[in-house]
C-alpha cells in the first residue's frame, strides 16, 4: 500500500514518498483561464516535500459534455485522458468537480482496466492532503477575512465536508487546512452550503438563474465582511468573480490552493 | 417557452423572486428542525428507501394481496391502465349516482389524469377543497407545488381572485378574513356533494385499507358528508404492512413543512353502512419507469415536496416555470417518462448540485437520475441541434492535444486583441458577468519553459 511508504518529518510534512508516482491533472479551464491556480497547487504539492509529474498534452475530464448530456461523445476525450494518466499511483487535481467526473463516470473501451483504476486514484488536493498525506502543519499566512464557498460536487459528490441536509456529524476536510493557514480568519455565508449556481452549461443555459443563484451567494459573503471567497472548485468562483467584477465589488475570489501556499 | 424563459420571465419581478425563495428556504429551514430532533433520522431514511425498494421489487405481489384485501372489506376496485382510462372510471361512477358537482381533496394524480379537466366537458363540475387548490382553481391555474399549490401567491393576489370570485371586500387582505370566507364557501360545497374524490398518500397491502393526510381535514369533510368515496392512487402507494407506515408517516410531513405530523392522518378501509368506496387503481406511465433500471426508483417518491423546497432553482424559478404536473427536482425526473419531447427541457433545469437528493426521505437519487436523462433524451434526439454540433466540436476539440493548445491559444489571444467578439450582448455568460482574464500563456506553456522548478 502506497500510504505507507509516506513518512513524515516532526513538523508533519511529509519528507519523502517511496517509488510512488504522483501526477498533477489541471483542468483545461484552469489551464487555459486560470494558470496561477495551477502554478500554487504545483508548488503546494512541492512544499509538502512531493515529486510531482505534470503529463504533458492533458486536456480535459470530459465533464462538460457528459453534464449535458453528451457523454457518449465524451470517447475521444476519454481515451486521452485515460491514455495520460494511467500508471500512476495518485492523480491529483485541484478541481472537486472533475475529480467528481472521473470518479463516477470515467470509462476506456481502449483502456477499460486503467480507466477503472485511474477512478480510484484520482484525488481532490484538499482530500488528497488530509486522508492521504495527513497534514497537519502548513508553512502558510494570509491574514484576511475570506469566506468559504462549498462547491457542490465537492461536498456532496466527494464528501469533502459535512452536509446541512443530513443529520451527521459535523466534519471539513477544505476548512480543517485552511485552519493551519496562521492569520486567516474563516467565515461561512448563512445558507452554508447552497449552490451558486454555475452549474456547467446551466450557467449559459439558464443564465437568468444561475446569475440570481450566484447574487444570493455573493450577497450573504458580502453580509460577512469578507476580503475573499475561496473554494476547492474554481469553476464556481470563476462564475462568482464574474458577477463580482461586474458589480464592481471589493470581494475577490481565491482558489484555496492559493491559499495555502501564500507564505 | 422551455424553463429558462420562463425562468427568467419569473426573475424578471426580483422582489417576489427573492419572497419567493426565501418563503421556501424559510421551510426547508423547519425541515432542518425537525429533523435534528430525531437522532434516527438518517436511519429512518434507510428504511423508508428499503421498505419501498423491496415493494417495488414485487409489486404485483401486494398490488394483488391489497387488491384482495380491499374487496374483502367492501371497497369497489377499478384498474386503469392510463389518466383516459382513470377518467372514465370515475365519470361512470359519477353518472351512476347522478352527481353533477363534487368536492375533491389533494390528489396530484388526478392532476396528473387532467380530471377536472376532463369532466368538465361532460358537465361536472369539480371543486378543489385543498385551500391552495381552491386559490389556484379559481385564479384557472395549474398549482405551482404539490405540497403548497398557491405558494407562488401573495395576499393581494388571493384577496383579488377572493373578490372577483366569492365576493370579498375589495382591498382586504387580512389572512384570516380570507381564509374565514374560503371556509365558509367550502363548507356549503361539501354539504351539498354526494360524492368526494380524495388522494391516496399510502394503501397498506396486508389491510386493504388507505391512509390519507392533511393539514385541513378537507379530505374527511368530504368522505364523511358524501354518500359515495372515490380515492384514486397510483400502483406505487403502496406498502406491505401497517407496521411500515409508523416509518412514513414519521417522515412524510417533517421533510414536507417541519412538521411532527398532518393535522389529520385518517385511515380509510371500508365503507359505513350504506355508503359506497371505490379505489381507482391507475398506472399512466409508472410499469415504464418500473421496468428501467435507471429511473425505477423515482417510485419511491412519496410527495413530500422536499426536494422542491430545498432547490436553489425551483426557488427562483417558480413552479409553473416547469410547465409539468410535477415541478421541482422529481418532477424533472418524473415528467420525461410521460412526455419526453415536452419536458426534454427539465433535466437540464439542475445544477446538479444533489441537495434534492440529500433531502429526500426515501433517498432517491434524484441529481443522478437527472443526468441520466439528459444522456437518454440526449441519444433520443430531444436536445436542439445547435447543441449538439456545440459538443461535437468541444468533443473534438477535447480529445485531441493539438486541437486543445491551438484552440486556447487562439481564443484567448481574441479574448485580449478583440474583447468585443465576446464581451457582447449574444454572450449569455457576458450578460450578467464579466469575462475571466485571458492570460497570455496557460498553466501548460508556462511548464514547457519552466519544468526544472
Amino acid at each position: 500500500m502506497m500510504v505507507t511508504t509516506c513518512s513524515f518529518g516532526k513538523f508533519g510534512l511529509v519528507k519523502k514518498i517511496l517509488q510512488v508516482k504522483i501526477a498533477l491533472f489541471i483542468p483545461c479551464y484552469i489551464d487555459q483561464f486560470y494558470p496561477d491556480v495551477a502554478k500554487a497547487t504545483y508548488f503546494l504539492l512541492k512544499k509538502l516535500g512531493l515529486s510531482v509529474d505534470v503529463p504533458s498534452g492533458q486536456t480535459c475530464c470530459g465533464q462538460p459534455m457528459a453534464n449535458s448530456g453528451y457523454n457518449h461523445l465524451s470517447a475521444s476525450c476519454n481515451k486521452h485522458f485515460t491514455g495520460i494518466f494511467q500508471g500512476y499511483d495518485f492523480i491529483v487535481s485541484p478541481s472537486a468537480s472533475c475529480v467528481l467526473h472521473i470518479r463516477e463516470h470515467l470509462s476506456s473501451d481502449n483502456y477499460p482496466d486503467q480507466a477503472e483504476s485511474i477512478r480510484k486514484q484520482t484525488f481532490e488536493l484538499t482530500e488528497f492532503m488530509t486522508d492521504i498525506l495527513k497534514v497537519d502543519q502548513l508553512n502558510a499566512r494570509f491574514p484576511h477575512r475570506v469566506g468559504i464557498h462549498q462547491g457542490c460536487h465537492g461536498l456532496r459528490g466527494l464528501h469533502l465536508a459535512g452536509m446541512s441536509e443530513t443529520m451527521l456529524p459535523p466534519f471539513s476536510k477544505p476548512e480543517q487546512l485552511l485552519h493551519l493557514v496562521s492569520g486567516i480568519e474563516i467565515c461561512y455565508p448563512e445558507r452554508i452550503d447552497e449552490c451558486c449556481g454555475f452549474g456547467g452549461s446551466f450557467c449559459v443555459f439558464e443564465e437568468a438563474v444561475s446569475v440570481s443563484m450566484g447574487e444570493s451567494r455573493i450577497s450573504e459573503h458580502e453580509k460577512n465582511q469578507v476580503e475573499f471567497i475561496t473554494s476547492n472548485d474554481m469553476s464556481c468562483l470563476m462564475h462568482l468573480e464574474g458577477i463580482l467584477k461586474r458589480k464592481k465589488s471589493p470581494v475577490r475570489v481565491k482558489h484555496i490552493a492559493e491559499i495555502l501556499n501564500q507564505e | 417557452m422551455n424553463h429558462a424563459e420562463k425562468a427568467e420571465r419569473f426573475i424578471a419581478d426580483k422582489q417576489r423572486t427573492a419572497w419567493h425563495d426565501e418563503t421556501l428556504w424559510f421551510i426547508r429551514s423547519k425541515r432542518d428542525t425537525a429533523a435534528q430532533k430525531l437522532p434516527e433520522w438518517e436511519q429512518l431514511r434507510n428504511w423508508a428507501s428499503d421498505i419501498k425498494a423491496h415493494t417495488l421489487s414485487r409489486l404485483d405481489v401486494y398490488l394483488e394481496e391489497f387488491e384482495r384485501n380491499a374487496i374483502a372489506n367492501g371497497i369497489i376496485v377499478h384498474w386503469a391502465k392510463d389518466g383516459e382510462e382513470h377518467n372514465q372510471i370515475i365519470e361512470k361512477i359519477l353518472k351512476d349516482n347522478q352527481c353533477k358537482r363534487l368536492v375533491k381533496s389533494k390528489s396530484m394524480l388526478t392532476e396528473e389524469c387532467h380530471l377536472n379537466a376532463h369532466l368538465k366537458t361532460v358537465g361536472i363540475e369539480v371543486i378543489d377543497t385543498d385551500l391552495g387548490e381552491r386559490i389556484v382553481q379559481l385564479r384557472d391555474e395549474p398549482p405551482s407545488h404539490i405540497v403548497l399549490p398557491a405558494i407562488h401567491l401573495k395576499k393581494k393576489d388571493v384577496s383579488d381572485v377572493f373578490t372577483e370570485k366569492l365576493g370579498a371586500t375589495p382591498g382586504n387582505e387580512d389572512p384570516e378574513y380570507l381564509t374565514r370566507l374560503a371556509r365558509k364557501s367550502l363548507r356549503e360545497e361539501f354539504l351539498q356533494s354526494e360524492v368526494a374524490i380524495t388522494g391516496v398518500n399510502f394503501a397498506i397491502a396486508e389491510t386493504g385499507g388507505i391512509v390519507i393526510c392533511t393539514n385541513e381535514g378537507n379530505a374527511d369533510m368530504g368522505v364523511n358528508n358524501a354518500r359515495v368515496h372515490i380515492a384514486c392512487m397510483g400502483i406505487e402507494k403502496l406498502l406491505p404492512k401497517k407496521e411500515h407506515l409508523g416509518v412514513f408517516i414519521r417522515l412524510l410531513t417533517r421533510s414536507a413543512t417541519g412538521q411532527p405530523i398532518t393535522i389529520y392522518t385518517s385511515h380509510y378501509r371500508k365503507p359505513k353502512p350504506g355508503k359506497e368506496m371505490h379505489l381507482v387503481i391507475v398506472d399512466n406511465g409508472r410499469t415504464r419507469q418500473l421496468a428501467s433500471d435507471d429511473f425505477r426508483s423515482s417510485l419511491k417518491c412519496i410527495r413530500c415536496a422536499a426536494c422542491f423546497n430545498t432547490c436553489p432553482v425551483y426557488r427562483r424559478s417558480g413552479g409553473h416555470s416547469y410547465d409539468a404536473v410535477v415541478a421541482g427536482p422529481i418532477g424533472s425526473i418524473l415528467s420525461p417518462n410521460y412526455d419526453p419531447k415536452k419536458h426534454a427541457d427539465l433535466p437540464f433545469a439542475s445544477t446538479l448540485c444533489g441537495s434534492c437528493s440529500n433531502v429526500c426521505p426515501v433517498k432517491i437519487d434524484i441529481h443522478d437520475q437527472l443526468w441520466k436523462w439528459r444522456q437518454t433524451l440526449t441519444q433520443q434526439g430531444y436536445t436542439p441541434a445547435s447543441k449538439t454540433l456545440m459538443m461535437r466540436v468541444m468533443a473534438f476539440m477535447l480529445g485531441h492535444r493539438g486541437a486543445y493548445a491551438i484552440a486556447g491559444k487562439i481564443g484567448r489571444w481574441t479574448l485580449r486583441q478583440f474583447p468585443q467578439l465576446i464581451r457582447n450582448r449574444w454572450n449569455p455568460w457576458y450578460r450578467q458577468r464579466e469575462m475571466p482574464d485571458a492570460p497570455k500563456e496557460s498553466f501548460q506553456e508556462w511548464f514547457k519553459k519552466h519544468q526544472k522548478i
